[in-house]
């Protein structure tokens, strides 16, 4: 094989490389963009970008401290407090709910308090004097939050860390 | 319509980073053409060289000015394409002795000179939803072109697609394509609730109402009448499929594209059974490597000499310059994927489609970056047209599906395709800097011509 058809062999190769290396250069060029993979959270910036422009991050929002008892704070039963675990909880007059509420307007099965994600919903039962969140009536599951009063019947309760 | 989030950074350093190399392809492309064909690196070599690293810098320089933040990769991805191009016509020239070569590179000027002034005189891609239906009396006009006694060039490889003025022949199809997608985009973004919304629903379909059908029509028309009078199936299916991707993307309702398929299927069987033209195609598909066929005119034997031809080539290829891609009758322009896949082999085949996909995909980027939906339905429906070309050009050589004369987007000859090509990638080019540019210069209030929705 002479020199000449060597450095052909050779660039017929090397051309063939080179249209790869442009494939995989423009891949490269745009690899930032690829980065779809997270919810929501499209090309999020890397920890580069973030110390160039900090404006791009996001705060985190301030953690919330978790509800971990529930407090009677008016009503016959004052004073009671319930530890809460991850398990719904029933309230009303029946003898199997979780927390007997031993108040007249209160219905047998009242309302529930269930825990979904890190925050605890309340959904009335169909009762029949309702079950009022922070002063208004509830008529779809809502999430409680920290020391908002939930009203069943004379009964006042809360949820505290 | 979703929306990304992406730093704001022009990245033009990276753009011209990828330009070197990308010129660097084109050049050496054709340093081995002359090298393995015994020719000598005389001035035209040079010449070249410097023209295609000239006008792309303008390009370049351009974006610097008008469009900061546009897509890096576009333009060295056109640049690569369209150089690899020339120095395949330029191989096939020196063997067959014709001057295709050169009129490709008189209108790779023409079409980046097009595409700079698009980059410096179009300030945003939005002031061209106001020319919706003057767009679409264009693109009437200029399907009727060919038509017209006086300037038709007549039938030109069983088809009446070209124009004659004086020395130049063009193909008015090309820039109805365009046209045609700036009017489907203008529509769409402003009937797109209404067309949502109104109609009576059959189980899980949506039946569209049946004058919301008009633009559909319109589409069906200008397809059927293209593949009736023009007898030009490529861009028949080219223009229907673009209103359809475009309806689907607007709407993301099912039931258009049944519809469509359903009409596709209709006109396709009609076509089939009256058009002579349209049953030899479908036949000499089907019984391609039958010598009945091969022999006959108009037959099977350039698709039959383009699949040996990228046999012949294999994995690796015989090398620029040194297979004869040339006995492939339109060996540069409709079968140049045959002679890319004989000389460069599947490899180089393979990069060429990887480079068509990553092309497609960033013009499908800007579409979902941009903030206005004509804008996003715009470069889907461009970038589309781009991606249906490839699938019918390279499916109709590698015989998957009938071979249709579709031009490959910037590796065929053919001044009017690239000069339509590179519109486009000017245009999905200012829709990517509309896209990755900072929100507070581009938060204007858009959609305000969005017409009610009704109670119905």
């Amino acid at each position: 094989m002479n020199d000449l058809s060597l450095t052909v062999t050779i660039l017929r190769f090397g051309f063939l490389i080179l249209m790869w290396v442009m494939v995989f250069s423009v891949v490269a060029a745009m690899r930032r963009d690829l980065v779809i993979g997270r919810k929501a959270k499209v090309g999020a910036p890397t920890a580069r970008q973030a110390r160039r422009h900090p404006e791009l991050v996001e705060q985190p929002a301030p953690a919330k401290a978790q509800a971990r008892e529930l407090v009677v704070t008016e009503g016959p039963l004052t004073g009671t407090t319930l530890e809460l675990s991850g398990t719904p909880i029933l309230l009303g007059r029946a003898q199997e709910a979780t927390l007997v509420l031993e108040d007249d307007y209160a219905s047998g099965r009242h309302a529930r308090l269930f825990p979904q994600g890190t925050r605890w919903f309340i959904e009335d039962l169909g009762s029949t004097n309702g079950t009022y969140l922070g002063g208004t009536q509830l008529t779809r599951a809502l999430p409680v939050e920290l020391g908002v009063p939930v009203r069943i019947g004379k009964t006042v309760i809360e949820l505290r860390p | 319509m979703s929306q990304l989030m992406t730093v704001a950074k022009p990245r033009r350093n990276i753009e011209l980073l990828l330009l070197v190399l990308a010129l660097g392809m084109g050049v050496m492309a054709n340093a081995l053409v002359n090298l393995n064909l015994g020719r000598t690196f005389d001035n035209d070599f040079y010449t070249q060289a410097a023209v295609l690293a000239g006008l792309s810098l303008a390009v370049h320089v351009t974006l610097r000015f008008r469009a900061k933040y546009a897509d890096p990769v576009i333009l060295p991805v056109t640049v690569a394409l369209n150089g690899l191009g020339l120095a395949v016509i330029h191989r096939l020239d020196i063997v067959t002795g014709d001057t295709a070569g050169q009129r490709q590179w008189l209108w790779t000027g023409l079409a980046v000179a097009a595409a700079v002034s698009v980059l410096w005189l179009l300030k945003d891609h939005r002031v061209l939803r106001r020319y919706t239906y003057i767009s679409l009396a264009l693109s009437a006009f200029l399907l009727i072109l060919p038509l017209v006694p006086g300037i038709s060039a007549g039938d030109v490889n069983g088809a009446t697609v070209w124009i004659k003025l004086g020395p130049f022949s063009f193909q008015p199809g090309e820039i109805a394509k365009i046209t045609l997608a700036i009017f489907f985009a203008g529509y769409l973004s402003s009937n797109r609730d209404l067309i949502l919304l109104a109609g009576k629903r059959l189980g899980r379909l949506q039946l569209p109402r049946i004058r919301d059908l008009g633009p559909m029509i319109v589409a069906w028309i200008a397809s059927v009448g293209v593949l009736v009078f023009q007898h030009d199936l490529g861009t028949s299916i080219l223009f229907f499929g673009l209103f359809m991707v475009m309806i689907y993307v607007a709407t993301s309702r099912i039931s258009w594209v049944f519809i469509g398929l359903v009409l596709m299927a209709v006109g396709g069987y009609a076509a089939y059974s009256i058009f002579p033209h349209v049953t030899r195609r479908i036949d000499t598909w089907i019984h391609a490597l039958d010598p009945q066929y091969i022999g006959a005119n108009g037959g099977s034997f350039q698709v039959v000499e383009g699949l040996f031809g990228m046999a012949n080539g294999g994995l690796l290829g015989t090398g620029l310059g040194e297979g004869s891609p040339d006995s492939v009758p339109l060996a540069n322009s409709d079968m140049i994927i045959a002679s890319i896949g004989e000389e460069l082999g599947l490899v180089g085949l393979f990069a060429v489609v990887c480079l068509y996909a990553l092309l497609i995909g960033r013009g499908f980027r800007a579409a979902l970056g941009t903030r206005d939906s004509f804008g996003k339905l715009l470069a889907v429906g461009l970038s589309f047209a781009f991606a249906l070309q490839c699938f019918v050009i390279i499916g109709g050589v590698t015989r998957l599906i009938p071979l249709t004369g579709l031009t490959t987007p910037f590796l065929a000859a053919g001044g009017s395709s690239l000069l339509a090509n590179w519109i486009i990638v000017a245009l999905l080019l200012k829709i990517s800097n509309a896209a990755r540019r900072p929100a507070e210069s581009a938060a204007k209030p858009d959609d305000q011509s969005r017409k009610e929705v009704p109670a119905s």
